[in-house]
């Protein structure tokens, strides 16, 4: 490969969403070194990733959703339904590991739930979801009431609070499993190319053989899943589930998405870009949490943060037309 | 029989309907429950929903989503209480402008950047969910607003009837509320400046062609659901009194509800804001009534309401979707009965 060819890729690499991004994690985590010494230690990183675990293993699959060109704004109400439900199914004397199975099985239930009324009656993603956004909340009030269930088994608690490998705990090898295999299976397999294509086109990807209605239902079936992963995930992690888990997680989750350059139209994004949001979100929390910002203003920052990302092309034409030429806009 | 009546008005029958029955059901199983109690405390509650839902549904009307409303209903309840403990001897009219104008800055912001920029509104709009959620939160300081800081014809406003009879009390907010419904109705159905938000909603690509300023018709309806998520704003301090920095959380998702349920297609184009009102009339009537229903907690709130909401657009999309086969199949009938007439037709 030729020196220009090579230095001409990593240009091209900079200048897509993904370099820049990557441009923001260096400077965020550097900026971060800065203000307090303690930052780069593995036991801080780890403690970083550890307390938003829940919602960057649920951003993973939502990535698929949202490139296939549709929406799960239920996946939080999902985890809080598979932390009562754990918590419901203990109390009533099942055993913790069988239960855990048994919740499981509950989050595919769900994700078939969505995909029966988006793929079979044809209803839009959008409103499928926040019907069930409602409902699946409301089954796990109905399970747990006001009511807090704690008293997990040891090893149950164990597994989510302390480390398994070396420092890593559980739920860390968990995202880091999970995320190797969204890329994989999104970036490197036909069923990878499947979702992108259904997101450019629909109509495209249904008259060229592609069973669009299988892809999605796949899509939806996992959204399920691992929201439900991520809620037992949860319980294990505070060590006992209330009816309000994981309330308001999916605008979290969804911003973390498109902040990574996936669109909201279908068709465009990566999971690396994902990855990438994820590293800027946690690090811009950490920075804002050492500069004494509460919550509710972190998450109106990361507003603000969503809609400059989805203004992009324009700012990009601005600049274009501010120095005259120059690259032309996307 | 049924091919003689348009489709918005049959789908409102069909609401009316289903609204009759729920109430039948429930004074089938709930001892006392038809009494003048329950229709002036879901009147009122209605009043507040009701308002921002009709905002919303002018936004989803040109094929948009104003996920910002319950947090513009916060903000606006906690600034105006703020205010009026400040100066508590603005003139009542006054403030209820006030807090119309300050909702419809808000809406004019998310107007701006999806109209202007062409962004898509959903994260416009989760954007501005949390941004203004959080200007409430810092600007508060953590704050409250109490019913004792308040003069007192804001809690009284509340509580004021235009008319009784016997024991039924139809309160002002109400009769605000049906006039602001009313007066929208005939806006979309009666104006030039109304239909322009169906045309935009069922086909841009041709609206545009028509002439009409897709932007600035976007930009409306934005406006008008901050404002009345403004006045909803208003009605909820007076009716609340104490506002905390949660105060409106969730509205966002009753609204989208209550106009879903009611009719108005999420794909814009179509719909009515006398449904929307039945609509959310039939959420808040169902909410408060299992309360009262001993079979089960009031736990079961949240999951029937998001079941209703399914049902309710499942039989929707059903409904239009014979509707059409059948109109469909007639035409093709009368095209094949008369083929020079029939021609011209597709």
């Amino acid at each position: 490969m030729s020196e220009r060819g090579l230095a001409g890729r990593l240009r091209a690499q900079l200048a897509s969403w993904e370099g820049f991004l990557l441009l923001v994690v260096v400077l965020l985590v550097a900026l971060n070194a800065v203000a307090t010494p303690y930052f780069l230690t593995v036991q801080n990183q780890i403690n970083l990733f550890q307390l938003s675990i829940e919602k960057i293993i649920v951003a993973l699959v939502m990535t698929f959703v949202i490139i296939n060109g549709e929406i799960d704004l239920s996946v939080a109400s999902v985890m809080g339904l598979a932390a009562c439900a754990f918590g419901w199914l203990f109390q009533q004397g099942m055993p913790a590991g069988l239960a855990v199975a048994v919740v499981l099985g509950i989050g595919i239930l769900c994700g078939a739930f969505n995909a029966f009324f988006v793929v079979a009656v044809g209803l839009p993603s959008l409103v499928v979801t926040l019907a069930t956004l409602i409902a699946f909340r409301g089954m796990a009030r109905i399970l747990v009431e006001d009511r807090g269930i704690g008293g997990f088994p040891d090893w149950f608690n164990r597994l989510g609070q302390q480390p398994l490998v070396g420092p890593f705990p559980m739920a860390l090898l968990v995202f880091a499993v999970l995320a190797a295999v969204a890329f994989f299976v999104l970036q490197r397999t036909a069923f990878g190319r499947r979702v992108y294509f259904i997101g450019l086109s629909r109509e495209v990807a249904a008259f060229s053989g592609v069973d669009v209605g299988r892809v999605k239902a796949a899509v939806f079936v996992a959204s399920g899943l691992v929201a439900a992963l991520a809620g037992l995930l949860y319980a294990a992690r505070v060590g006992s589930v209330r009816g309000d888990v994981a309330l308001g997680f999916e605008l979290d989750i969804i911003t973390i998405v498109l902040l990574g350059g996936v669109s909201i139209f279908g068709g465009v994004g990566t999971v690396t870009g994902t990855l990438l949001s994820i590293l800027i979100v946690l690090n811009l929390r950490n920075g804002m949490a050492l500069a004494n910002i509460t919550g509710h203003i972190q998450t109106g920052v990361l507003g603000v943060l969503l809609i400059l990302s989805v203004m992009v092309p324009t700012i990009r034409g601005w600049a274009a037309r501010l120095f005259g030429g120059g690259e032309a806009v996307r | 029989m049924f091919d003689r009546i348009p489709a918005q008005t049959l789908r409102l029958l069909i609401l009316l309907a289903v609204f009759a029955g729920v109430v039948l059901f429930f004074a089938a199983v709930i001892d006392g429950y038809l009494n003048a109690r329950l229709f002036n405390r879901i009147s009122t509650s209605v009043a507040i929903i009701a308002l921002i839902a009709t905002g919303q549904a002018f936004v989803v009307l040109t094929r948009n989503i104003d996920l910002s409303v319950g947090s513009v209903v916060g903000c606006v309840a906690y600034f105006v209480g703020g205010l009026l403990a400040l100066w508590p001897g603005m003139p009542p009219l006054a403030v209820a402008l006030l807090a119309v104008l300050i909702g419809a800055g808000f809406g004019a912001v998310n107007g701006f950047l999806v109209a202007r920029f062409g962004l898509p509104s959903i994260i416009v709009t989760l954007a501005t969910l949390a941004i203004f959620r959080s200007i409430l939160v810092q600007s508060s300081d953590g704050a409250s607003i109490t019913t004792d800081s308040l003069p007192a014809w804001v809690p009284g406003f509340a509580q004021a009837n235009a008319f009784t009879l016997g024991e039924l009390q139809l309160r002002w907010m109400v009769v605000v509320t049906l006039v602001v419904v009313l007066a929208a109705h005939l806006f979309l159905t009666r104006l030039r400046a109304g239909r322009r938000f169906f045309a935009i909603g069922s086909n841009p690509d041709a609206a545009r062609f028509a002439g009409i300023d897709a932007a600035r018709t976007v930009f409306l309806a934005f406006v008008i659901s901050g404002a009345l998520a403004g006045l909803a704003g208003f009605m909820f301090l007076s009716r609340f009194g104490n506002i905390t920095v949660v105060a409106g959380l969730g509205f966002e998702l009753k609204s989208v509800g209550a106009v879903v349920v009611g009719g108005v297609n999420i794909f814009g184009g179509s719909g009515n804001v006398i449904g929307v009102l039945v609509g959310a009339a039939l959420i808040d009537l169902i909410d408060t009534s299992l309360v009262r229903w001993e079979l089960v907690s009031e736990f079961w709130r949240e999951a029937v309401l998001g079941l209703l909401i399914l049902a309710a657009v499942v039989a929707d999309a059903l409904l239009s979707r014979r509707l059409m086969a059948r109109r469909r199949r007639a035409a093709a009938g009368a095209a094949a009965a008369a083929p020079a007439i029939g021609e011209g037709r597709t």
